[in-house]
């Protein structure tokens, strides 16, 4: 067992948890934030990615220990009031159908625009594709995800 | 802003998504919970001489160890198919048995031998990894034209041959004779490769075992509860309807997937009795693709037959369908009602014939996948044509105008009367969306480049509206296909509406509103859709072959009529009028002409209060309904797809995809569009990029998303939509469903496309950069032999 401390969506937790507690498995199983979703066991589909220290991460990758001392996000904690622009982007643009992959899509997303920002790249539809590579979606054919994604980047970059 | 029919509302549901405040089975956690874990054969086919749980049973935190035997013991039944083919001599199927923990023996890699219950996860898969099972190892088959060879592997023994049925549909020797007549007979050997569903929310259940009241819960990944509950109880024998509940929550997809009642569930469901504790099991990603019911799996020689105008005389077809280790649900319909009978595609055929044979291999089991049938269906007739087109040295769409259906009804050879629709037009839509007119200077472009420019097409008519009951009854159905719905309106005015149909990324939330706002004018977030809950709906079919809105939605409306003739009588009272001068406008009831009114929640409170009724009327406003339909319900479309190929590397890019569909009337088409997409998505997956394969001994070697290549955004293009509407004439709301058309139609598009550009027609799915670069080989070693 290892005694780890982080601060998840703003509060600071602490636990002790089993050496080999994934990420993906402390947020869901033991702070019960089950917005971040399990969808694969080889890191491909993307449904459980998280915000460590303002970098996107699949948590499912990652082992609840070596977040020790980091700041997380997940889904829940995005938004600061009632919806982050990019959620409100997936709404607007249909974004989402069944809605499992759409919390690893929407941090996904405002990860790429922030690095996009900040190397002062425009985050063009191609961009936008080659950037979900590593999430799948079985519902949206992703026309409505890139569309969205373009939509909250621009609602971002705006704000 | 409009919240009507027609209208792209913006979704209800949608909130909960995007703040991660979804509620998935896997989300859900009960008090006293142990884990489920399954050990699994990891052969294709053998015998199980012994099972030792000793070792497990040993380990700390392991509740309980339990096997078929016990399973058989406690009188838990075998999995059903739902539907009963009869073969041409007459004879029945071949079914073998199908516990849901083997006994005897295991037939395919993943198949269930035993569950293992413990207090974690962790200890439970440990446990499961633990139990030694002895196993005498049997040759395999996978292949479903071997297993039909003498000296093949006996899979069931009671399918000699591992044939279940050996089918047949329409007039033989008319077909025969029809093709003894043609100036020209194409002729084909198409396989349709095997695909798996991949929703991205794995299945689960969570099943809670109530001692004192003998009572049952299950919460679970299920496209139809109720159908689910019905197979429990009646067939599986875990406990009666009115003890057991089933409850489907947010569910991750399912496209066909989560319709059936696994082996998985009904273990947990025994499991929490025998261990008195609530049992949850999720799947994992490698299990989903081991386990999960797999698609398609056709091999089909076939011959069409056309005179010297270039028109069909006939169409022969020998299918061969992989039912794989047991028989699923609607394993044996899929290949048969929903696949034959819409042989006749868009056109005109005056003979078919079809003949199907099921096979049992050492694979996992195959039934409905997004479309069922109808893309195999429509897959092979649409590379007919394209086939047919190209030795004939006519143009393909000029083919298909030339055969195309003008008038309806239609009565085809092969069941289905066609009650509308407008091919050509859809042709039109199509051709001028994608541009046709400039191809040739986009080719000459392309070539300029040193690529390889080609154009496809895709006509298909799929039947959905799943289904008149006393119809599919007397082809062999084991149920009627009917939906309920049951419209509440509470004493304030809100509404709550009950349904048989379950949203699982369908939209129902927002889209079943509409019907009401249009209705009454009622705003949508003063509806709520209730769904999904056998506690709640009295009882419903589900949602699978997009019948939610031709079936489901037609439920709520006779409801609805119901409401409305009753708030229309108490107006009439209460206001001292006629009541057919009562009219219902923007959430206002009033007399027609006059200003004379009541709001809309005024006459929910007087027939609540009761105080003041016509003579006679019970209190109260609440009605429900049964829609079972007249007919099924024909969407249509053209879909025309525009490839470049790269001669060097055989890497496709799908430059343009087109459609121009004919839904009949669409509710919100934003929804529509979505599911056009996505269905797109998944049928451009089959053609370039999905399969499933197994190894000659039955090793599965797509298990996981590092093998099975899923189609991601940078795969696909942005889409071209188009609509076509002409009303469904079978049902009330003039529905014709959406949600399989796209993975329906979207197959030979692909595949005619590059066929076009690389100049040569033999070309299988899914058309990967190796085999589109073999292929293209084939053309520069034929050209340099000539």
């Amino acid at each position: 067992m290892t005694e780890i401390s982080m601060v998840v969506n703003g509060k600071s937790v602490k636990a002790d948890v089993a050496d080999n507690t994934l990420l993906v498995d402390y947020i869901r199983e033991s702070l019960r934030l089950t917005g971040t979703h399990v969808g694969c066991d080889t890191s491909q589909c993307g449904a459980c990615v998280v915000h460590v220290d303002g970098k996107a991460v699949k948590s499912c990758t990652m082992l609840a220990a070596s977040a020790q001392g980091s700041d997380v996000t997940t889904i829940e904690g995005l938004a600061n009031g009632d919806l982050h622009p990019m959620q409100a982007a997936f709404k607007e643009n249909h974004g989402l159908q069944c809605g499992f992959c759409t919390p690893g899509m929407i941090m996904s997303a405002t990860d790429m625009v922030a690095r996009y920002n900040a190397s002062g790249k425009e985050l063009t539809e191609e961009a936008i594709r080659d950037e979900l590579e590593g999430n799948i979606c079985r519902c949206t054919g992703y026309h409505n995800i890139v569309k969205a994604i373009a939509d909250g980047a621009s609602k971002m970059t705006n704000a | 802003m409009s919240e009507g029919i027609g209208a792209s509302v913006r979704r209800k549901e949608d909130k909960r998504f995007i703040t991660g405040k979804g509620k998935y089975t896997d989300d859900i956690r009960q008090e006293n919970q142990a884990y489920a874990a399954f050990v699994r054969s990891p052969h294709a086919h053998a015998v199980v001489k012994s099972i030792d749980a000793s070792e497990a049973e040993a380990m700390e935190g392991v509740v309980a160890v339990l096997n078929g035997h016990q399973l058989t013991e406690d009188g838990i039944g075998n999995i059903i198919a739902g539907w009963a083919i009869t073969s041409k001599d007459g004879s029945g199927m071949n079914m073998g048995a199908w516990s849901a923990l083997c006994t005897e023996k295991v037939r395919y890699v993943g198949d269930t031998i035993a569950i293992v219950i413990a207090d974690t996860q962790e200890i439970a898969r440990n446990a499961a990894d633990a139990v030694m099972v002895d196993f005498d190892i049997l040759p395999a088959e996978v292949n479903p034209e071997a297993t039909l060879a003498d000296g093949a592997p006996q899979i069931h023994d009671n399918a000699p041959n591992n044939q279940i049925y050996d089918w047949e549909l329409g007039d033989e020797a008319a077909t025969d004779a029809g093709l003894a007549s043609a100036a020209h007979v194409t002729e084909m050997e198409i396989i349709n490769n095997r695909l798996s569903p991949n929703p991205m929310e794995p299945r689960a259940a969570i099943a809670i075992f109530d001692e004192a009241e003998d009572h049952y819960t299950l919460y679970t990944t299920s496209q139809n509860p109720h159908v689910a509950r019905l197979l429990l109880s009646a067939f599986y024998q875990v406990a009666p309807e009115h003890k057991l509940r089933v409850v489907a929550p947010d569910v991750g997809g399912g496209f066909g997937s989560k319709i059936y009642v696994y082996p998985e569930e009904i273990a947990c469901l025994w499991a929490s009795m025998k261990t008195n504790r609530s049992v949850k099991w999720t799947s994992t990603r490698s299990e989903a693709f081991l386990t999960d019911a797999h698609g398609r799996d056709h091999v089909t020689r076939a011959k069409m037959g056309f005179d010297a105008n270039g028109k069909i005389v006939g169409f022969k077809v020998d299918t061969i369908a992989n039912i794989g280790a047991y028989m699923s649900l609607f394993s044996s319909v899929t290949p048969t009602y929903l696949y034959a009978t819409l042989l006749s595609g868009q056109y005109d055929m005056p003979a078919i014939h079809g003949n199907v044979r099921a096979v049992y291999t050492n694979t996992a089991p195959v039934d409905a996948y997004r479309g069922a049938g109808r893309p195999e269906a429509t897959y092979l007739v649409e590379r007919m044509m394209d086939t047919a087109a190209l030795e004939m040295g006519v143009d393909p769409a000029e083919l298909r105008r030339k055969n195309f259906i003008q008038s309806f009804p239609y009565q085809t050879q092969v069941i289905m009367n066609y009650d509308s629709g407008d091919f050509p037009g859809c042709m039109d839509k199509a051709q001028a969306a994608a541009d046709v007119a400039g191809f040739a200077a986009r080719k000459a472009e392309s070539a300029s480049r040193g690529k390889l420019r080609g154009i496809g097409y895709s006509s298909f008519i799929e039947a959905c509206g799943i289904a008149p009951s006393a119809a599919v009854g007397s082809l062999g159905c084991g149920v009627g296909l009917w939906e309920s719905a049951e419209v509440r309106v509470n004493p304030v005015g809100t509404i709550e509406i009950l349904t048989g149909s379950h949203s699982h990324g369908q939209s129902h939330e927002t889209t079943f509103a509409q019907l009401v706002n249009d209705r009454f004018g009622i705003p949508i977030d003063n509806v709520q859709i209730v769904h999904g809950d056998t506690d709640k709906v009295q009882f419903g079919m589900g949602t699978y072959g997009s019948r939610s809105g031709p079936v489901g939605m037609n439920a709520i409306v006779k409801a609805l009529d119901k409401v409305e003739a009753k708030v229309k009588k108490i107006a009439a009272h209460v206001l001292e009028a006629s009541e057919d001068d009562i009219v219902i406008e923007a959430g206002e009831v009033k007399i027609a002409g006059t200003d004379k009114k009541m709001a809309w929640h005024e006459v929910g409170l007087a027939a609540y209060t009761a105080h003041n009724l016509p003579e006679g009327m019970e209190p109260g406003l609440k009605e429900g309904a049964f829609f079972d339909p007249i007919n099924f319900s024909f969407p249509s479309a053209t879909l025309i797809c525009e490839v470049e190929v790269d001669p060097d590397t055989g890497v496709t890019d799908i430059l343009q995809f087109t459609t121009a569909d004919d839904f009949g009337v669409i509710i919100n088409p934003m929804v529509v569009e979505g599911q056009v997409h996505g269905g797109i998505a998944q049928g451009i997956g089959q053609a370039m990029l999905e399969n499933v394969v197994y190894d000659d001994s039955g090793q599965l070697l797509t298990g996981s998303y590092m093998d099975y290549a899923m189609p991601r955004a940078d795969d696909l293009p942005s889409f071209t939509i188009e609509h076509n509407n002409v009303p469904s004439p079978s049902n009330p709301l003039g529905l014709k469903g959406c949600g399989e058309a796209g993975a329906i139609g979207a197959p030979p598009a692909v595949i005619n496309a590059i066929c076009n550009a690389i100049g040569n027609n033999n070309l299988s799915m899914p058309a990967t950069p190796s085999k589109v670069w073999a292929a293209l080989q084939e053309v520069s070693t034929q050209q340099a032999a000539e």
